[in-house]
């Protein structure tokens, strides 16, 4: 199966603040890198989850996968051409094939545009129907996100945060995409419209063949929606496997850490458990080796001195983790206890 | 959402009888504001003459009236020339940024050492007086805070998702600057411009006064002022009607630019 968009050796580094006094003391300007080195590939029809921490750098590569940020170092390529070429027409076809829904439903619309007027405009920018259709296509959009027709003659501000999300999921799906991006798109909303914005998506993956990039740091719509999952450590994918696997048996310290964490349905299973020790580490300084030997419960010496690779080691889907051997052994004990959703 | 406040409908009221007496002042003056009437040479206020006459006899409610067309010509063009151009310049920085960001600040810097009314004295100085001058002179000083207004507006909205949805949309950069940001960032320099043509309406009185302004015989609000000034203590009428005129017309223009801001705070 040939990917659709991948992923080299990406890295997004952002300049953290440096006064005049740090430049005249001779202290280099420090850099927070947002994603170091992450190669992924998404492929047609699937859902690929990504999750981690906040600030672990999940928007950021969202960001990337969109054109909304230059990487810094590696490529994004979309189907085998690398999205920072793209010129004129050709990033035009791009755009019009990969879209984004973003993480606020309250922010990510213009206010002074009403829903209707939002969605012609990414109709008539990209001539996907003729001028005359226009009206009745951005019917049939409403109607795709279950919003009712008189919706497109009002204003943003007139809709609840779960509408405003079907809102710019319409948006998105104007142009017709192959892929979307779906940066958090839920984790502004309650739980009951979460369900429905999910489901939604679902439904929309369903019948119209959508492939979906959904980042989250909730592991249980993770479990629900998607077939394949990155976990994000500081910039880092440190585990990319089938979802249902991963699940099963982590093999990453990380990745266990956090399925450890996921609050249990039924009180009597309340894990006492720490899941991860301290605090995450500064993207400003991440620690040597391994970023994550500081807080591992199963960090050796060797750690703190050799980057980890994401390689197969053994196993079945590829981990970023010099222990992998060692860590299958533990996995046993997750796999009881995966939590349902 | 609050509905016409009493301070908001005075202020229209206000801006409404100006703009009245600029729209059609042949009607409303008694009498021809340039005509001389030596039978009533520095006449005090009475019945044939509300607002007395000046030294060569001309009423000075007529005067003042037909000022009104003047001064909110000085207001409008204090106003749009400077909005204008500020608001492309804060439109630009601001989407920009980067060394352009760093010129336009140390400009901003430089323009904002001197006093506002210092240097526009200083241009109209060397352009020589009359009303044309003060616009070019108010459009070099004035756009300054207008660039700024707009620049940090359009700083909060570029960063804002649906810049990003436009851009991930693939719409090109004049469709997002034109129709995205300029329409969400242009409410608080409008509401400011508003404001502001109270300023330039005192800055208009005191350039006709200083003469640096509209030139006598024309009817302006400052002009009628130094008029009287060598009067002030045998007919003081000449001067304080134009004067209760520019502080009437600046209440107007004030009170309906904060009521401005208010009704479209609510919205947003």
């Amino acid at each position: 199966m040939t990917a659709l968009l991948t992923t080299t050796d990406l890295a997004m580094r952002f300049p953290g603040r440096h006064g005049l006094t740090d430049l005249l003391r001779g202290i280099p300007r420090p850099v927070v890198r947002a994603l170091d080195g992450v190669s992924l590939d998404v492929r047609p029809g699937e859902t690929l989850g990504i999750v981690g921490e906040s600030g672990c750098g999940k928007s950021t590569l969202a960001r990337c996968l969109v054109g909304l940020h230059r990487p810094n170092a590696g490529a994004v390529r979309y189907q085998g051409t690398d999205i920072a070429t793209l010129r004129g027409s050709a990033r035009q076809a791009f755009h019009r094939q990969v879209q984004m829904v973003f993480q606020d439903p309250y922010g990510s619309l213009n206010p002074l545009m009403s829903v209707g007027a939002s969605l012609a405009e990414a109709l008539a920018v990209h001539r996907i129907v003729p001028p005359a259709d226009i009206p009745r296509r951005v019917q049939d959009l409403l109607d795709r996100v279950h919003l009712p027709a008189t919706a497109a003659n009002r204003y943003p501000h007139e809709f609840s945060g779960g509408q405003r999300q079907r809102i710019g999921i319409a948006r998105a799906l104007a142009v017709e995409p192959k892929i979307i991006v779906a940066d958090e798109p839920v984790s502004a909303l309650d739980v009951s419209v979460q369900a429905q914005i999910v489901n939604l998506l679902q439904e929309l993956q369903t019948s119209l063949g959508l492939t979906l990039v959904f980042i989250t740091h909730d592991l249980r719509l993770v479990r629900h929606l998607t077939h394949r999952v990155a976990v994000m450590y500081l910039g880092r994918i440190v585990e990319l496997g089938p979802t249902e696997d991963v699940f099963a048996s982590a093999r990453h310290p990380y990745t266990q850490a956090l399925l450890r964490a996921v609050p249990r349905l039924v009180p009597g299973q309340r894990s006492r458990d720490v899941a991860v020790r301290g605090e995450l580490p500064s993207p400003l300084a991440p620690p040597p080796g391994c970023a994550f030997h500081p807080r591992c419960q199963r960090a050796e010496p060797d750690c703190a001195a050799t980057v980890p690779a994401l390689a197969l080691r053994e196993g079945h889907w590829p981990v970023a983790c010099l222990q992998a051997d060692r860590a299958i052994a533990h996995s046993s004990t997750i796999a009881t206890s995966t939590p349902s959703v | 959402m609050p509905r016409l406040t009493p301070a908001l409908l005075l202020g229209l009221v206000l801006l409404g009888a100006v703009l009245l007496a600029a729209a059609v002042p042949d009607w409303l003056a008694p009498y021809d504001p340039l005509a001389f009437d030596f039978t009533a040479l520095s006449a005090a206020p009475s019945a044939a003459h509300p607002f007395g006459t000046d030294q060569f006899g001309r009423d000075i409610l007529s005067r003042t009236l037909h000022a009104a067309r003047i001064d909110l010509q000085i207001a409008l063009f204090c106003m749009v020339f400077p909005l204008l151009i500020g608001g492309l310049i804060g439109l630009l920085v601001g989407w920009y940024g980067g060394w352009i960001d760093a010129v336009f600040g140390r400009l901003v810097d430089l323009v904002v050492t001197f006093p506002f009314l210092v240097l526009v004295i200083f241009f109209v100085a060397v352009l020589g007086p009359g009303l044309v001058n003060v616009y070019i002179a108010v459009a070099c000083v004035g756009w300054v805070p207008y660039a700024k207004l707009m620049r940090a507006e359009v700083l909060v909205q570029r960063q804002s998702d649906y810049v990003a949805a436009g851009r991930v949309l693939g719409y090109a950069m004049p469709r997002i600057l034109l129709r995205h940001i300029l329409p969400n960032a242009c409410r608080p320099v409008l509401v400011y411009a508003v404001t502001d043509m109270a300023l330039a309406i005192l800055l208009g009185s005191s350039l006709g006064y200083l003469g640096l302004g509209a030139q006598p015989p024309t009817a302006e609000w400052g002009v009628l002022i130094a008029d009287g000034k060598n009067f002030f203590t045998t007919a003081p009428w000449i001067s304080l009607f134009p004067g209760v005129a520019i502080v009437l017309a600046g209440i107007g223009f004030s009170l309906t630019g904060d009521g401005l801001a208010d009704l479209l705070a609510v919205k947003k």
